[in-house]
């Protein structure tokens, strides 16, 4: 097993080697013991300062990020664009600058244009976490993700994982197709036409619009939203007409007689791509996610700290 | 590849942690309100010898056992040249009043014993804590730190290794000291 991260930054998966990734799952298993105990902190970073940078809107994410960081003892800084400089102005480039003059180590940052943390990656000092750049990647929402459906299926090398939904604007589908790529397993994609890149097979997915035989193949559905603040046109005629096609409910999952795990990154749309009866029903690992995006954030951050020197 | 040269033989080896055991049972008694925390990874090894014979000899095992991983707890983590992997952390219970017997397989600069103690606060405040180790390396500390009940004391230089194997992972129990490290 490799015994340290070949990368300085977490920008995407596409960067990471299957070594890497192992390497992440195995630490966070020992983070996620941390985070069960009476006192769920350990004094690993407490030399290093941490800045949150959201450009974008995020509870989850943002709410895990510091979680992890203050459990790895870090200082935190959080910075959202809506209320600083940004609106005035300034570039990224001189933002982040400025908040690297406070002696600032790593930048988490959340920005809407995709390749936005590999930009600053190659200007400034500090690791960058990627936090999910536009409709690009969202590394770590990948790798929790992945991290549970180890936890539930073991090797996920020659399972067979289906992402359901908007897959066009989705960075947390791309960052799952590579993750679940590097680990072995078949990967499918499956929503409207409309709604799924046209080249996307050459990334070896297979692509289908039928969500019964999909449900059928699969061990695991990650069902992702429907991201209505990145469409500026229509691409289906109604979110009633998506949910009858597309959408997900107890009935359909029952009628398949089998063994199926549910997931979904949130936030959740109740009643369009998800019914309440199957987010909340056995099958369902939604908050196991949660809580182990905190164990596998704390795992990047202790990996690209420990890179430090 | 450089040949090391043996310390600690087979025979001996069972000698030493009989001795130990008996040495633990004249302070600690039937062990009542104690613990035994083996320090991950080597230190396990040790501890689960110890706690073997012991519970051999007391007839039952009345106290506590747990593995502790300190990788978290390390001051030097980001300075060495080799990056530290974590091991799996096995504390099943709190230390808050108890006696803890702190087990590891080599004292050398004491930091590992710092971290652990570090550590340890998380589960609570012990009674007492008290170190047992295998191999007492006495001249090479870089903190004040000593151990209570000691195997085998070794004068080494700074740059010579001291490496205990064990039956279940190395051919045979042993120590040896090698003139650098390997």
């Amino acid at each position: 097993m490799a015994e340290q991260l070949s990368t300085n930054h977490l920008l995407g998966i596409k960067d990471l080697t299957p070594q890497d990734i192992q390497l992440i799952f195995e630490t966070a298993d020992t983070f996620k013991e941390v985070i069960n105990r009476p006192i769920k902190k350990v004094p690993s970073l407490r030399d290093i300062t941490i800045a949150n940078i959201f450009f974008e809107n995020s509870t989850r994410t943002r709410i895990s990020f510091e979680l992890a960081e203050k459990r790895l003892s870090a200082d935190v800084l959080n910075f959202s664009a809506s209320s600083s400089s940004v609106n005035k102005g300034e570039t990224l480039l001189d933002t982040v600058n400025n908040i690297l003059a406070m002696k600032v180590d790593m930048v988490v940052m959340r920005h809407p244009a995709p390749g936005a943390p590999h930009y600053l990656s190659k200007r400034i000092k500090a690791n960058v976490v990627n936090a999910g750049d536009g409709t690009h990647e969202h590394p770590t929402q990948a790798l929790l993700d992945a991290f549970s459906m180890r936890e539930q299926l073991g090797d996920l090398g020659g399972k067979k994982i289906a992402i359901f939904g908007d897959i066009l604007h989705s960075r947390v589908a791309l960052s799952n197709i590579f993750c679940l790529q590097k680990l072995g397993a078949e990967v499918t994609v499956c929503g409207p036409p409309t709604l799924i890149p046209k080249f996307i097979h050459k990334l070896g997915v297979k692509v289908s619009h039928n969500v019964r035989e999909t449900l059928q193949w699969c061990d695991v559905a990650n069902i992702l939203r429907i991201q209505l603040e990145r469409q500026d046109i229509k691409f289906f005629p109604s979110l009633r007409e998506y949910s009858q096609h597309f959408g997900i409910n107890k009935g359909l999952l029952d009628s398949l007689k089998k063994e199926i795990v549910i997931m979904h990154p949130g936030p959740i749309n109740r009643g369009v791509e998800i019914t309440s009866d199957v987010a909340d029903s056995d099958h369902s690992i939604i908050l196991q996610q949660v809580e182990n995006g905190v164990a596998v954030r704390m795992a990047v951050l202790f990996l690209l700290a420990a890179k430090r020197g | 590849m450089q040949r090391g040269r043996t310390i600690l033989s087979k025979e001996h080896f069972q000698l030493t942690i009989e001795r130990l055991c008996h040495q633990l049972i004249e302070q600690y008694d039937d062990f009542s309100n104690t613990c035994l925390v083996g320090i991950q990874p080597r230190g396990v090894f040790f501890s689960d010898r110890l706690k073997e014979r012991l519970t051999d000899i007391l007839g039952s095992s009345n106290f506590d056992y747990g593995k502790l991983d300190i990788t978290f707890y390390r001051d030097d983590f980001r300075h060495r040249e080799k990056p530290l992997k974590a091991y799996s952390n096995q504390m099943e219970f709190l230390v808050e009043n108890k006696k803890v017997l702190l087990v590891d397989d080599v004292l050398y600069t004491g930091r590992t014993i710092q971290a652990a103690l570090a550590g340890l606060q998380d589960y609570g405040r012990p009674e007492s804590v008290e170190l047992v180790a295998l191999v007492d390396r006495r001249f090479n500390r870089h903190l004040p730190i000593h151990a209570d009940y000691v195997g085998i004391t070794i004068d080494a230089l700074d740059e010579a290794y001291v490496k205990v194997e064990w039956k279940e992972t190395d051919t045979s129990d042993r120590i040896l000291l090698y003139p650098h490290k390997v």
